[in-house]
This record gives structure tokens, C-alpha cells and sequence, in this order.
């Protein structure tokens, strides 16, 4: 005799919805909370780190827009300077080739991902804005050395190990900040 | 007596004109009743879209006010100061009409529905009746409605709605008889006054017929077929903006009120409760029964057509009738002071019916898949 056919599938589902209630909401509420997002990512921008960078010009080459402007002069032992490392974000399709084509890993993706900006010309990035600091970090993305360092992606804003999914029932909105935030 | 009566008497004793007397407080007591229904109505489309959202683990509107309490004053601002459509094909005047033919029989139920001890508006002696005769009128303007609209899917809306109405009407009413015959009157605050067991204890197959027949008839999930969002887009007020759809919104949460309320009346001993006052006691109860209804809809999909008629007539119906019959047989034989038999046998046929019709109900037995 199979109960599901006399209401007990019924009942099943309304004690499924009922356990909902006591979780704690899976909602992100965006620019409020954050959620960590994947180690390997494409972020915005490139990360560029001048001390390793030759100005060989492979980047430029390799970028689909023609989108990394790259000016050099010759200064002691026959070597480039770079004085212009330049690229329009807004023309930037983040495919990764110029990282995955720079032969001394002086390019990295960066981690961030908001690049919303109110003029265009600030979309231009140039030497200072694309190096290393502490907002401008490089994701793992063809550069494994950096993948120890960053924090494992969140697909909830709690999880389990860190002791979230917790009832919180009142107040309903007013949450703890989640990790990402 | 009545309040309703009482403040009669005293604007009698103060030497008023005799049509004040009858006309004011009829007035003020309208007055009051449209006010808490208007605004019971509005703490209910925010307590329905919070609850949701927390049966399917989302937050749900917080931002307007705290715990996003202004949300539905926002929609109805918004809904309010849209222009009012009224399509180059419609009947004109009917799709004027219809708006209210379903907001107003919705407010009349209201008139029986008992807040307290006293605490009634109008004392019929056939009150349940009139809820009953009353709240189907309003399934007329729902298909004024989809007919005058002259679009095809609000008319598949109204031809469902009148199949459903006609459907689950017979067993609701027959229920209804079941709760009649116990307490010996139709009169609502007469039906409160005989529960000193809740009827829900007394007769739980009466209240599952008439809880499911009256989420039919308030086209709550999962019987929503003729405003099914996926297959008939809005159904039968497709066609309506502005303040003619802010009436069928506003009749679809009065008419849960309603329904929430009589239930409370008819199986959950109405305002009786201990230590709180009657009042709060009744909107507890019509609270914790409009939960359950928000609870049923985030959980159940939605009925295919057959399967709503099928499930009325061939399950309920049948249901009602010998639930109809059992409880006039105890009525009978059972003594009024033993009633704990009838708690028995009620609980003992209503799970033995349920299983056995459960069996008739499907397909072959069972044996066949549908």
C-alpha cells in the first residue's frame, strides 16, 4: 500500500516548506551583502606589476580589441622602459589571453568586479590604477601562486561550516553581515 | 442583545428622532466594519508576502518602513495613480460594473461575521445562510468581468470560475448543515456560543470539506485555476488597471478575510479564548487560519481542470453527505453530554472515508497512471 496516494505526499510537502521557515533566507541583499566570488575569476582589469614587466608589447598583441596601449623608450643596457601601460576598460572583453600570452607573469586578472563609472574617461586606465594595492588585488586566474592566499568561494551568504543557516526569525531583515560584506 | 442594539437604546433614552436612531448607528457601525476590513486587508497582503517568501527561503519585501510594513501602501499608491484601460472591444458599462459586483458582496459578508460577544452587525437567525447566498454573488462579477473584457483568456477564467463556484458550492453548504445540526441554530454568534468543544475537534471532516470547498471559492493555490499565471496570463482581470483592478485586488484579500473569519466562527469557537479579549481572540484565529492558507499555497501545485471538478464531485461531494448523515445520526443517538463519543467516531470515519475514498479516487485503483 503505497501512502503517497492518501495524502502523505501532501503532508510531506507542507512539513518541507514548513522546515523553510526555520532557515536563515539564501536572499543576498547586493550592494549591502556580498558574496565571496571564485578564486580563479576574471575580474576587472588587469593587475600590472612593473618591476616584472619588460615591455616586450606580447599583451598588445595578443589583445583581440587592440586595447592595450603600450609606449617604451630605450634607456641603460639596451633595456625598455615602460612610460605609457595603458587600456580602456570599457573596451576590455576580460577574455584573459594578454595574461595567459605574458612570458615574465608581469599580468594578472584582477579579483574586483564592479566597474561601473560615471564618466567614460575614467574608464581609462592607466600605470597607477592598474598596479598592485590593497583595493587592486590579482585573482588566480593562469597565476596559481596567488590562489593560497585569497578565500574560498561563497555560493551562500551563510554556510554550514561557518556555523550559519542558523533560525533567525525576528527581527526577519536585520541580519548579521554576512562574510562577503 | 447586540452592541448594535444597545447603542440604540441609549440614542432612544436621549429622545433622538427615530430615524437616527436606526439610521446612525447602522452608520457608525459600517463605518468601523469597512475601516478594520480595509485595514486588516492591507496588514494581510504583507503578512501573505512576507510569509511566502519565508516558506521559500526568501526575505520578501523590508526596505518601505520597517520590515517593509509600508510595501502595500506603496502598491496601492502605485496602483491607484495608473491610468485607467478600458479596451476598444469591451462591453463599457459592464466592465464598469463588474469591479464592484465583486467588491461589494464581499463587504456584505462582513455584516454576520461576529468580532466579540455582541460585537456583530447585523444578528440574522439564518445568518450562515446569507454568507453563503451572499458570497456566491460575487462569482457573477467575476464572470461579468472576463465576459465584458472581450479578451479569450479572461473568458477561459470566467467559464472556470463559474465550474468551480458550481462545483464546491454544494459540498460547503452541506458542511455548513453538519456544524447546524450540533449547535441548532444558523445564527453565527448562536453557533459560537454552542462550541464549547471547538467544532474542528467535533467534526474534522466537516472542516477539511469546507476549509478545502472554501479555498475554492476564494480561488486561493491550489485552486487558482482562473487566475493561473502561467496559462491564462491574469485571467478574468486581464483587462483591468488602475482603481478597477485595485477592487478585484482588494476583493481577493477581503474575500480570504471573510472566509478566514467564518471559519474561525463556524470550527474554531470564534472570539471564545482565555485571559485576552475577545476581539484579539477572533483576529488571532483569523490570522493563524489565513497562515495556513498561505502556507497551502507556497507548498501545493496548482489543480488541472478535470482534476478540480473531479476532485469535487467524486471526492468531496460524497465526503459531505455522509458526513452530513453520520453527524444527524449522532445527533440523534448521542447524548449532548457525551460528546467525547462523537470526537471518536468522527476522528475514527474521517480517516477511515478519507483512506477509502483516496483509493476510489485514483485512477483503476491505483493501478494506472495518470
Amino acid at each position: 500500500m503505497k501512502f503517497e496516494r492518501y495524502g502523505i505526499g501532501i503532508a510531506k510537502g507542507l512539513a518541507l516548506t514548513l522546515k523553510h521557515l526555520f532557515r536563515a533566507p539564501i536572499t543576498v541583499q547586493y550592494p549591502d551583502e556580498k558574496l565571496k566570488i571564485s578564486r580563479r575569476t576574471r575580474g576587472n582589469e588587469l593587475v600590472w606589476f612593473p618591476d616584472k614587466c619588460t615591455g616586450c608589447g606580447t599583451c598588445t598583441k595578443a589583445c583581440l580589441q587592440g586595447n592595450i596601449i603600450l609606449v617604451t623608450h630605450r634607456g641603460e643596457e639596451n633595456k625598455f622602459i615602460v612610460d605609457k601601460f595603458e587600456l580602456d576598460s570599457g573596451r576590455c572583453i576580460f577574455c584573459g589571453l594578454c595574461v595567459e600570452s605574458c612570458p615574465y607573469n608581469a599580468l594578472a586578472m584582477g579579483l574586483d568586479y564592479e566597474c561601473a563609472k560615471y564618466r567614460r574617461g575614467d574608464a581609462v586606465l592607466d600605470k597607477e590604477k592598474l598596479s598592485l594595492s590593497e583595493k587592486h588585488k590579482p585573482s588566480a586566474y593562469f597565476r596559481p601562486q596567488f590562489a593560497a592566499e585569497l578565500p574560498d568561494q561563497s555560493l551562500l551568504l551563510y554556510n554550514r561550516k561557518e556555523g550559519g543557516q542558523k533560525l533567525n526569525l525576528f527581527p526577519l531583515s536585520k541580519r548579521k553581515r554576512g562574510p562577503g560584506a | 442583545m447586540t452592541l448594535l442594539d444597545q447603542f440604540q437604546l441609549i440614542l432612544k433614552s436621549q429622545n433622538w428622532p427615530d430615524w437616527a436612531v436606526y439610521l446612525v448607528p447602522a452608520l457608525v457601525g459600517i463605518l468601523i466594519i469597512i475601516s478594520v476590513v480595509l485595514t486588516v486587508v492591507i496588514v494581510y497582503i504583507w503578512w501573505e508576502r512576507r510569509l511566502i517568501s519565508r516558506f521559500q527561503i526568501r526575505l520578501g519585501p523590508n526596505r518601505c518602513g520597517p520590515e517593509g510594513i509600508f510595501q502595500p501602501i506603496a502598491t496601492a499608491v502605485k496602483i491607484l495613480l495608473k491610468e485607467d484601460i478600458v479596451p476598444e472591444k469591451a462591453d463599457k458599462l459592464i466592465h464598469f460594473i463588474a469591479p464592484i459586483t465583486v467588491f461589494v458582496p464581499i463587504l456584505l459578508i462582513f455584516a454576520v461575521v461576529p468580532f466579540g460577544e455582541g460585537a456583530i452587525l447585523a444578528d440574522l437567525n439564518v445568518g450562515i445562510v446569507y454568507v453563503v447566498a451572499i458570497s456566491s454573488i460575487s462569482v457573477i462579477g467575476i464572470f461579468m468581468a472576463a465576459w465584458a473584457s472581450g479578451n479569450k483568456y479572461s473568458f477561459i477564467s470566467g467559464m472556470r470560475s463559474i465550474a468551480q463556484m458550481v462545483s464546491y458550492e454544494i459540498p460547503v453548504v452541506l458542511s455548513i448543515v453538519g456544524i447546524a445540526l450540533v449547535a441548532g441554530s444558523f445564527s453565527m454568534l448562536k453557533i459560537v456560543e454552542a462550541q464549547s468543544i471547538p467544532f474542528i475537534i467535533l467534526q474534522p471532516l466537516g472542516f477539511l470539506i469546507f476549509f478545502l470547498g472554501s479555498l475554492a471559492e476564494m480561488n486561493r493555490s491550489p485552486f487558482d485555476l482562473l487566475e493561473a499565471d502561467s496559462e491564462i496570463v491574469a485571467g478574468y482581470h486581464i483587462e483591468y488597471s488602475g482603481m478597477k483592478f485595485a477592487m478585484f485586488y482588494l476583493g481577493e484579500y477581503g474575500v480570504a478575510l471573510a472566509y478566514a473569519g467564518i471559519i474561525t466562527t463556524l470550527f474554531l469557537s470564534g472570539w471564545q479564548g482565555p485571559l485576552l479579549p475577545p476581539v484579539i481572540w477572533f483576529l488571532i484565529k483569523v490570522m493563524m487560519v489565513f497562515s495556513v492558507i498561505v502556507w497551502i499555497r507556497s507548498t501545493l501545485p496548482r489543480f488541472r481542470v478535470d482534476q478540480l471538478t473531479a476532485f469535487a464531485w467524486k471526492f468531496m461531494l460524497p465526503l459531505a453527505v455522509i458526513n452530513l448523515v453520520l453527524i444527524a445520526i449522532e445527533v440523534l443517538v448521542i447524548p449532548t453530554a457525551m460528546q467525547w463519543i462523537m470526537i471518536l467516531v468522527n476522528f475514527g470515519f474521517a480517516a477511515v472515508l478519507i483512506l477509502l475514498w483516496s483509493k476510489l479516487f485514483t485512477l483503476g485503483g491505483g493501478r494506472v497512471e495518470v
